[in-house]
């Protein structure tokens, strides 16, 4: 009993409350690449492997876009539109042709891309990592801390994009496209819908979140050629654990995860923290494999 | 019987067509015509190749051999959004209605086309609440709540919604109960005064013969006869042949 | 069409009892799906060496039926009795050791193997091999049977050539030779000429009547000249139930069978 009192006292609530924080922030930024993700998923059955590097790829046009405009929105802006219409060109050239056929030449393809994008970085950009500056450097006394705002309008800005994609889906006429293809992709043609470029736009529109994200994560860490490797594999385990194409799902994993991870880094060291996300995602597969916030039909 | 004898192309024309599903051959050279304004009925056993042909003129599936044409224009080989948008409207068995989305969204998919105005929507909205109250009723609804009977409905008012000069109706009453099948009579009949022409393919044979103007009679992949409906009773020797036992 | 009388309920073969039993029966066999009852209580009786047919229209059940028979559904009433032992619920690998052979509707014969080999793997079933290190080759008598099994649907000329190489009758009837290889007592064929033409379809129907000795067959067909003239009766099922049971003769003869297939 004593042991418990004493172990109660000992947890640093100053540290947990800015771990909160933390987890939250990136929570968001994780939640708007894993709706990319989940949404590419779940409307075209399409296991999207290059998704971190259409993050990083956006990463570095915000980079340049900052420096040629000076303002940190409108290079998130110019970064989310470039690599929106480079991921539409990326699926009809590589994805489109391979509608139909066996679901593993899709993960192939993507794969593949992945591997071509993060070669073509490290060549044309460079192994030193970019750095890009916050737009807002205003900070707040957090504790001990000198929290700065800009974090606080990161995770405000990803839930916005978050919740403008939903209100999309739920009363634009593309959204109702999107949402008939997704239940029905043959009767969604026999209505008229052009389903093939329902698949563009949706992919257009996965990865300009994902370069949006990449734009937002940019000033937190350096932007280097394989900054998209760790944030898609969290990714993947964020859409299996809130199941796959379901939106609101990402985004509660996004954060549960993410708070998990940020709390074990109080105790263990941050490479070691990431073991909490793959417990959750082995235990969501053992017990819910269609994912712990899945809505039942 | 022979054709109309106007020198008009026929609206939808199926020439000579041969449908694979992988090796098995299921249409062996289907020919039909229907024409403008008409209702054609296509009747057969199960299996036979009715909704294959149906779903040929559709594009969704392609044919290996033989020839579609809409108002003497090619369009074997076209997707079916194309043909939606070309006037080509498809209900096919078991409805196939988005049962994730209302009733009114379900609408919309085919009202959300271009070219389509205010009122041109507005007019088309009136007019389908007016053959079935009920959708008007349960607009807000989702697809998958509503009855089977419904859910016809809901799938017919759909293909109206896109203008359709045509309208491939597959198995229209199957499952429904009596009194909703001869609510189906009435809808195709009020179709039909409309101008929209019918490929209707059925089991029903008094439904069928009563609805339309022309019959074919599918048996294994080909068409083994074709007559006026008006030629036909029910107790003929040629309905028991091919539909019977 | 064969012509032995003998198992034809109500004959005085009957009367003897146990030699002419019934092969399989079913009580009051049942399966709902949640409100739906796909099957209602039905009681059917096979005769051995019978060729019936099973049909009726769209809906009526007879998919539930024999998938009841062989074991991949589940009936939630009733029980099923083949050659005097109950065989309700059991899983259909269990099943198929009893002796139901099952031939399916969408073909499902292996392309990537020989035909030989198709027939083969149905053959070696029925023992079991615990030699792992002899060569196929070696057990002769399974060799000799998937012969044969190939012989009577008219394939050995083809036995080495590719599944997927065969033309679409080829393989509808490799999938016969592959169910009658495990030398079963029942033959089950699910639409075994769907997707034939007019020549394939003669011919399927030539190699039924030619296998239907020493074997009891039920055939679920919508193509009735094929019902017509291969079977000694035909049980026909509307709404989960039997609606008439009788004689091909008797069966054309029936005005409410008629209605039922014409929705008059």
């Amino acid at each position: 009993m004593g042991a418990i009192v004493e172990f109660l006292h000992s947890i640093p609530i100053d540290l947990l409350i800015i771990q909160t924080v933390n987890g939250i922030v990136t929570g968001m930024i994780l939640a708007l690449v894993a709706s990319g993700l989940t949404l590419i998923f779940g409307i075209m059955d399409v296991v999207n492997f290059a998704h971190g590097e259409l993050f990083m790829l956006g990463a570095y046009m915000g980079v340049i876009a900052f420096a040629m405009t000076g303002s940190f929105w409108l290079a998130l802006a110019l970064a989310a539109l470039i690599i929106g219409i480079f991921g539409a060109a990326l699926q009809i050239l590589t994805l489109r042709p391979l509608i139909g056929r066996d679901p593993l030449n899709t993960i192939l393809a993507t794969f593949g891309i992945s591997l071509v994008l993060q070669n073509y970085a490290l060549w044309q950009f460079g192994p030193v990592a970019r750095k890009m500056s916050e737009p807002i450097s205003a900070e707040f006394t957090l504790f001990y801390l000198q929290y700065p705002w800009y974090r606080i309008v990161i995770a405000l800005i990803s839930g916005a994009i978050i919740g403008a994609l939903y209100l999309f889906l739920k009363f634009n006429k593309f959204g109702v496209w999107i949402r008939a293809t997704t239940q029905d992709r043959v009767m969604a043609q026999a209505m008229g819908i052009p389903v093939p470029w329902v698949y563009t736009g949706v992919f257009a529109l996965g990865a300009a979140m994902a370069a949006a994200s990449g734009v937002l994560f940019a000033p937190f860490g350096g932007v280097d050629s394989s900054m998209g490797l760790q944030w898609v594999l969290e990714a993947f385990i964020v859409v299996v654990v809130g199941g796959m194409g379901n939106l609101g799902g990402s985004v509660v994993a996004a954060i549960f995860i993410s708070l998990l991870e940020a709390y074990a880094a109080v105790w263990l060291n941050p490479s070691q923290a990431v073991i909490a996300s793959f417990i959750v995602l082995i235990l969501t597969l053992l017990f819910r494999p269609t994912g712990l916030f899945a809505v039942p039909k | 019987m022979s054709e109309q004898a106007t020198s008009a192309e026929p609206l939808v024309r199926v020439e000579d067509v041969h449908t694979y599903y992988g090796k098995s051959h299921v249409l062996h050279g289907v020919s039909l015509t229907v024409g403008a304004g008409e209702v054609v009925g296509l009747l057969g056993r199960n299996g036979v190749g009715k909704s294959t042909t149906l779903k040929t003129i559709m594009g969704l599936v392609q044919p290996t051999q033989g020839a579609v044409t809409l108002s003497g224009r090619a369009i074997t080989g076209l997707p079916p959004h194309k043909l939606a948008r070309l006037g080509v409207g498809y209900v096919p068995e078991d409805r196939r209605i988005f049962r994730l989305l209302t009733v009114m969204e379900n609408l919309r998919t085919g009202l959300d086309r271009k070219g389509v105005t205010e009122d041109t929507r507005k007019t088309l909205l009136d007019k389908v609440f007016a053959y079935f109250p009920v959708l008007a009723e349960r607009r807000a609804q989702a697809g998958g709540t509503l009855s089977g009977g419904e859910q016809q409905m809901l799938a017919i008012a759909r293909a109206m919604m896109l203008e359709p000069k045509i309208i491939l109706l597959d198995e229209p009453t199957e499952g429904l109960m009596p009194r909703m099948v001869s609510q189906i009579g009435h809808i195709i009949e009020a179709l039909h005064r409309e101008g929209i022409s019918i490929l209707l393919v059925e089991q029903n044979v008094p439904l069928t013969l009563a609805a339309s103007q022309r019959v074919y009679i599918m048996e294994k992949g080909n068409v083994r006869h074709h007559c006026a409906a008006s030629e036909l009773d029910v107790h003929d020797a040629v309905i028991k042949q091919y539909l019977g036992v | 069409m064969r012509t032995e009388a003998s198992t034809d309920a109500g004959s005085p073969a009957d009367a003897r009892g146990a030699a002419s039993s019934p092969l399989l029966k079913t009580e009051l066999l049942s399966v709902k799906f949640g409100g739906l009852a796909a099957l209602s209580e039905v009681n059917f009786e096979l005769g051995r060496d019978e060729i019936r047919a099973v049909i009726g229209p769209n809906g009526a059940g007879k998919s539930t039926f024999f998938n009841c028979l062989t074991g991949v559904l589940r009936p939630t009433g009733g029980r099923i009795i083949f050659d005097g032992q109950e065989i309700t619920g059991l899983r259909s690998n269990v099943i198929s050791q009893r002796g139901i052979a099952r031939s399916y509707q969408i073909t499902n014969i292996l392309p990537n193997a020989t035909a030989l080999e198709n027939v083969r793997i149905a053959a070696q079933s029925r023992r079991h091999a615990w030699n792992m290190i002899a060569h196929h080759d070696a057990f002769a008598d399974i060799n000799q049977r998937a012969e044969a099994a190939l012989q009577s649907v008219g394939l050995l000329a083809k036995a080495h050539e590719m599944g997927a190489n065969l033309s679409h009758g080829e393989q509808r009837n490799l999938e016969i030779g592959i169910a009658l290889a495990t030398e079963p007592k029942l033959l089950c064929l699910d639409e075994p000429t769907a997707g034939m033409s007019a020549a394939e379809t003669n011919e399927t129907k030539e190699l039924i009547g030619r296998i239907a000795k020493d074997l009891t067959i039920l055939i679920v067909e919508h193509d009735m000249e094929v019902v017509m003239e291969l079977c000694d009766r035909i049980t026909v099922l509307h709404y989960g139930q039997i609606l008439a049971e009788g004689t091909p003769e008797e069966i054309q003869a029936n005005p409410r069978v008629l209605e039922v297939y014409l929705k008059t």
